[in-house]
């Protein structure tokens, strides 16, 4: 990667601030145009992170290492590409291009600033998943958190207010222990960068080493709180299923950042060493709690909304459990299901609104609530033009299955394939080949039964919304709300067809993650751009 | 000076912690700024403790007698984004006090 490739490391981060900030000069009345350069920015933003994961995944193994303002590692601010973040950033793309289109139909209009809001927060996004450097991860979360305060509070109401202010009040917790754990690293170690950090951590003195870990802990917290493991997680399904349709779709990425952290920093920071497996059972236990609060929730759940935030913790917990024990083959699995899952939550929430459009208010327990609360002010999205959908029910009864079928991890979507990868590697057949034990065996039954419990309450909410309604309007559906959720259940497909090389990339990634050395040493070997410094001393030599 | 330093950071958290646990907005959000004023100077502190020394390299200046600079720029950092997010929170605070006409935080507080 030389010349102008090595610079796409930072487009992704630069791209959506500088769309962002175009769009801030744009009237709020010429939704076109808003419309159209937001969506022409998460076009590129698409062919970029897809231009880097083709690097990525190419023959040669290379980790991208950006010097921000040409300075070495442990000194200057650095942003890493490597496998991982280069998934995650396509992930991210993706997701964000599909959420866009949705909200072109209605919900971009019923506030203020929706793209700008909504392009920062891809930055934030892009952003985390790109920095080397801890304090630069806290600096993205921010504006990440910022414009996601934003994006909750989009389309107002006293429900979603209510949750946002939930939500405000436990991320700016959040922002104060990662703000502790931050400086308690910086304090006993002396440095924030991570591969710099990763090195030093095994030679640290062993009094010290309680502070660290005690940062570290504290850190890790400010992270659990964001990917919503029990106990942190009683604000997640409230505040995304208040969100509007569009901005519930994105948020599926952000509790897979919180996961992403974790696994970045466990595996980097705690592989080997004194310190090895710091925080292991931590998330083994709290995965195991995590998933069984969301099957609880999931089967309790009366409204969708609440149904597609419980399936959120579900697959938060699935996660955190398999990173909890620690194992290449598992994980790898693992990173298959966070793609389908995210994929799939993601195409969900924004399916539910197009549901929920053709009941009338009444059936809904929720809404019976939600009336006693004052729902009249909500502001509604004005019916959007375009060309509406024909055979409406018939693709959304469709769509509707297919989330069902990969929330539960049927055959034959890619639910099933993860499920499947992450369960035959627990079982013994797959790499590792010993026999399992108790707590593999707990999280075996606990992974199948989150599948039963999801394919329960999927099929429960399907009669009662696509049967049950004998009188129920067929709600009308512009292609341009629809397509985005085919596009994304069609990306699962894809998932699945393409099983094979996927998997075998994820084995890449983490076969990459679980040598720390590799990315300590292309950080720390990183060397400035020379050119423009010879250039420089000539044109001074020249003047003095 | 670590002693003062510490149980003024050891006492405002605590007051932060507290508040942060009340029903009403306006507690919250005085706790929520007490325990960003906590964490601001517990970053200061890691840097060392050191009084009256500048962070600048100069060319008479002993390295060992210098105030790390590096605490002092996150300080900054996380004062311009606490404040930032304080003053959404007020606007959000305001909003649901505007729909919901009680300061509970769950809206629906003792109403008379």
């Amino acid at each position: 990667m030389n010349g102008w490739a090595h610079h796409l490391i930072i487009a992704p981060v630069l791209l959506p601030l500088a769309a962002a900030a175009i769009l801030l000069f744009i009237d709020e009345r010429s939704r076109m145009l808003k419309g159209l350069v937001s969506l022409a920015a998460a076009l590129l933003l698409v062919v970029i992170s897809f231009v880097l994961f083709r690097i990525e995944s190419g023959p040669n193994d290379f980790e991208g290492v950006y010097l921000l303002g040409n300075w070495t590692a442990p000194f200057g601010i650095v942003l890493v590409l490597d496998a991982l973040s280069a998934l995650m950033l396509l992930l991210t793309s993706l997701l964000g291009l599909a959420a866009l289109v949705y909200s072109l139909a209605r919900w971009h209009t019923v506030g203020a600033h929706f793209h700008t809001m909504f392009q920062l927060l891809l930055m934030g996004v892009n952003g985390a998943f790109l920095t080397g450097d801890l304090f630069n991860l806290f600096v993205f979360f921010e504006v990440m958190l910022a414009a996601s305060y934003g994006l909750l509070l989009h389309g107002s109401g006293p429900l979603r207010v209510k949750a946002g202010m939930h939500y405000i009040a436990v991320n700016l917790a959040a922002a104060l222990l990662f703000l502790i754990g931050v400086s308690l690293i910086y304090g006993t170690t002396g440095t924030l960068n991570m591969a710099d950090l990763a090195a030093r951590i095994p030679e640290i003195e062993p009094d010290r080493r309680m502070l660290m870990e005690a940062g570290a802990g504290v850190l890790g917290i400010a992270f659990l709180i964001k990917a919503g493991m029990w106990p942190l997680c009683f604000w997640l399904p409230t505040a995304y299923s208040a969100a509007s349709a569009p901005v519930a779709g994105i948020f599926a990425i952000l509790s897979k950042l919180g996961i992403y952290v974790i696994l970045r920093l466990t595996m980097l920071l705690f592989g080997d060493g004194p310190s090895a497996g710091f925080g292991a059972n931590v998330l083994l236990y709290g995965g195991i709690a995590t998933l069984i609060f969301g099957i609880i929730g999931v089967l309790a759940s009366q409204a969708l909304g609440r149904l597609a935030g419980f399936s959120v913790l579900v697959s938060s917990g699935t996660l955190l459990m398999v990173l909890g024990i620690n194992d290449g083959a598992v994980s790898s699995g693992a990173l298959l299901y966070l793609v389908s899952s995210t994929l799939t939550i993601g195409a969900f929430f924004m399916l539910i609104e197009l549901v929920e459009r053709g009941q009338d208010a009444g059936a809904n327990v929720l809404a019976v609530t939600m009336e006693a609360y004052g729902d009249a002010d909500e502001d509604e999205p004005e019916e959007g033009d375009g060309v509406t959908m024909p055979g409406t029910m018939a693709i959304l009864g469709t769509c509707f299955a297919a989330c069902g079928i990969l929330l539960a991890g049927l055959p034959p979507l890619s639910g099933f394939v993860a499920k499947f990868a992450m369960l035959s590697s627990m079982m013994g057949t797959g790499a590792i080949g010993v026999p399992p034990t108790a707590a593999v065996w707990t999280l075996v039954v606990l992974v199948i039964l989150s599948g039963v419990a999801s394919l329960i309450a999927m099929t429960r909410a399907g009669i009662r919304t696509f049967w049950g309604s004998i009188e129920g309007t067929v709600p009308r559906v512009l292609v341009i709300e629809i397509v985005p959720v085919m596009f994304l259940l069609g990306l699962t497909l894809v998932l699945t067809v393409q099983a094979g090389p996927a998997m075998q990339y994820m084995d890449t990634t983490i076969r990459t993650l679980a040598n720390p050395s590799v990315y300590i040493d292309a950080v720390r070997n990183a060397t400035v751009i020379t050119d423009y410094d010879d250039q420089a001393k000539v044109s001074t030599e020249g003047t003095n | 000076m670590e002693i003062i330093l510490s149980i003024a950071i050891g006492v405002m958290t605590t007051c932060g912690v507290w508040l942060l646990l009340r029903p009403r907005t306006y507690q919250v959000i005085v706790g929520l700024s007490m325990l960003s004023y906590a964490v601001n100077l517990f970053i200061f502190g890691v840097g060392g403790v050191k009084t009256n020394v500048p962070p600048l390299l100069g060319d008479d200046v002993v390295t060992s007698s210098l105030a790390d600079p590096v605490p002092q720029a996150l300080v900054l950092t996380a004062i311009v984004i606490g404040f930032a997010t304080t003053a959404l929170f007020l606007v959000v605070l305001l909003a649901s006090r505007g729909l919901t006409g009680t300061d509970h935080v769950d809206g629906r507080g003792d109403r008379k």
